[in-house]
């Protein structure tokens, strides 16, 4: 069974549709792109999925547990957001908090862990990401990269089974967007599943083993990033892929 | 400045003082910390938005701000007793200055909350705290430093307005001067003398206040 299975999601705001029906499935191990041009609906499919926006509809089987994304209760919730992680686009660090005390307070105060546990754990996950050595420095004294390797350990630090990561590096220079896109390489190698939304076409045709593309509120396409990138079916694939090369080049 | 004069403000310092740091000093800080607790609840109150009770700490903001301080300790202090409860002057100064500056500091604290960026509930969210977790860990921290120089600005005012107290009898420094006054007619070398010791107050916790704000920004810098 898969790990998490989306079924019919549909959200609007007002007036706009936002997701309109939209459907997937991760495996676990799986790390799947969403790519999509701005408005269509992927931070929004993210965000329902987490609880973080309810869902207007839609149905979901997380570790062999179905919800209501409409109608979740409280408990079914933080059930679910203890067992995922979440990177977001502005790294969103407790900016009260110096780093290793971002990484252990999900440890300590979320799962009850004691202090000492949860530090040495905190010092490994920072390790995974290379910033054990800023562990004392406070948000504001990192980089934007620096910032999104500790969320992501802030993510890892709790042991999820799946990693959601909005646009992780589109607020940081091409430098420090490689250094997070490493972790994130490393991350997808230990085996970690992970739905990313993005708009690396490198990671997405190297690292994920899977490319879903929305449109309009919609998955439209999707394959696997061979097949994907060489031969899009969609009309509407090719062109949000041809606009992606021209910006690049 | 007469010799009268100089003798009475000579005379007069230490009992002043001396009312200053057992009367005024105290009725300021415990309703200060009074106040605090009930600004922190009313302004959670309203940041969580939980239905009638936000629309009761609205009504009670409304009341307080709207009305006049003094107006508020009589109707404790001379207003109650008319209806069968009589309340002595210190506690009822204590629950006017407490409920008073709870208004005020609410106000402030909730604009401090609204201030933190959503962002920081959300990761809050996401690495599984329970909202009240999130309030205490995360957002009040936060919050608290952002509001810090206001509710100092308020707490000096508080001091000042304790002078206000002498109108429903609590023998604090200005009701002592005025004491003193009424026996010595040296009503102006009395009244500068009270103004120049709570000015020194005022300038102290002034003082406190710039190394407190210097100690938040050291830790953990500028968010
Ligand atoms: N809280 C909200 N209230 C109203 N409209 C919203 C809200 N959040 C998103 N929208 C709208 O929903 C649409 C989809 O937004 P969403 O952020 O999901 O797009 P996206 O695919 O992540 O785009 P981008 O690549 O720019 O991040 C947009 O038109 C946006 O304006
Ligand atoms: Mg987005």
């Amino acid at each position: 069974m898969a790990l998490l299975d989306i079924q019919h999601i549909s959200k609007s705001f007002g007036q706009g549709e936002v997701l309109r029906d939209v459907n997937l499935k991760v495996e676990k191990g799986d790390v799947i792109s969403i790519l999509g041009k701005s408005g269509s609906g992927k931070t929004t499919l993210l965000r329902c999925i987490n609880f973080l926006e309810r869902a207007d509809a839609g149905t979901m089987v997380f570790d062999g547990q179905e919800v209501d994304l409409h109608r979740a209760a409280k408990k079914e919730i933080d059930g679910i957001r203890k067992k995922t992680g979440f990177v977001f686009q502005n790294y969103n660090l407790f900016r009260n908090l110096n780093v290793l005390e971002n990484v252990t307070l999900g440890l300590t105060a979320g799962r009850g862990m004691d202090k000492e546990a949860a530090k040495e754990k905190a010092l490994d996950m920072l390790g995974r990401v290379g910033m054990e050595e800023e562990k004392d420095k406070f948000p504001s004294q990192l980089s934007g990269g620096q910032q999104q390797r500790v969320a992501i350990a802030r993510a890892l630090a709790t042991d999820p089974q799946i990693i959601f990561f909005d646009e992780p590096t589109s607020a940081l220079d091409p430098q420090l967007t490689d250094e997070v896109l490493n972790v994130m390489r490393k991350l997808a190698e230990d085996g970690m599943t992970m739905l990313v939304v993005t708009h690396e076409m490198g990671f997405a045709r190297e690292v994920s083993s899977r490319v879903v593309f929305m449109d309009g509120g919609l998955v439209v396409e999707e394959g696997e990033p061979k097949s994907f990138f060489a031969n899009p079916k969609d009309a509407r694939t090719r062109s949000f892929l041809r606009l992606a090369e021209s910006v690049k080049a | 400045m007469s010799q009268h004069a100089w003798e009475t403000v000579v005379q007069a310092f230490p009992q002043i003082l001396g009312k200053g740091l057992t009367m005024t000093i105290p009725l300021t800080l415990i309703s200060f910390a009074i106040a605090m607790v009930i600004a922190v609840v009313v302004a959670m109150v309203q940041f969580a938005k939980i239905p009638v009770l936000t629309a009761i700490c609205r009504f009670y903001i409304w009341v307080i701000r709207g009305t006049p301080l003094l107006v508020q300790l009589y109707v404790i202090f001379f207003g109650l007793p008319s209806i069968g409860i009589n309340v002595d002057a210190f506690p009822a100064a204590v629950l006017v200055f407490s409920i008073n500056e709870g208004a005020y500091g609410a106000e402030t604290i909730r604009g401090a909350l609204e201030s933190v960026p959503a962002g920081q509930l959300e990761a809050g969210r996401c690495v599984g705290l329970s909202y009240l977790q999130i309030m205490w860990h995360i957002i009040l921290p936060q919050a608290f430093r952002t509001a810090f120089p206001t509710l100092g600005n308020e707490l000096i005012s508080m001091v000042k307005d304790t002078s206000l107290a002498a109108n429903i009898t609590v023998t604090e420094m200005f009701f002592q001067t005025q004491r003193i006054a009424g026996r010595t007619y040296e009503t102006m070398a009395l009244y500068l003398e009270v103004a120049v010791i709570y000015l020194l107050f005022s300038t102290v916790l002034s003082l406190l206040q710039k190394a407190g704000e210097k100690r938040l920004a050291a830790y953990g810098r500028q968010l």
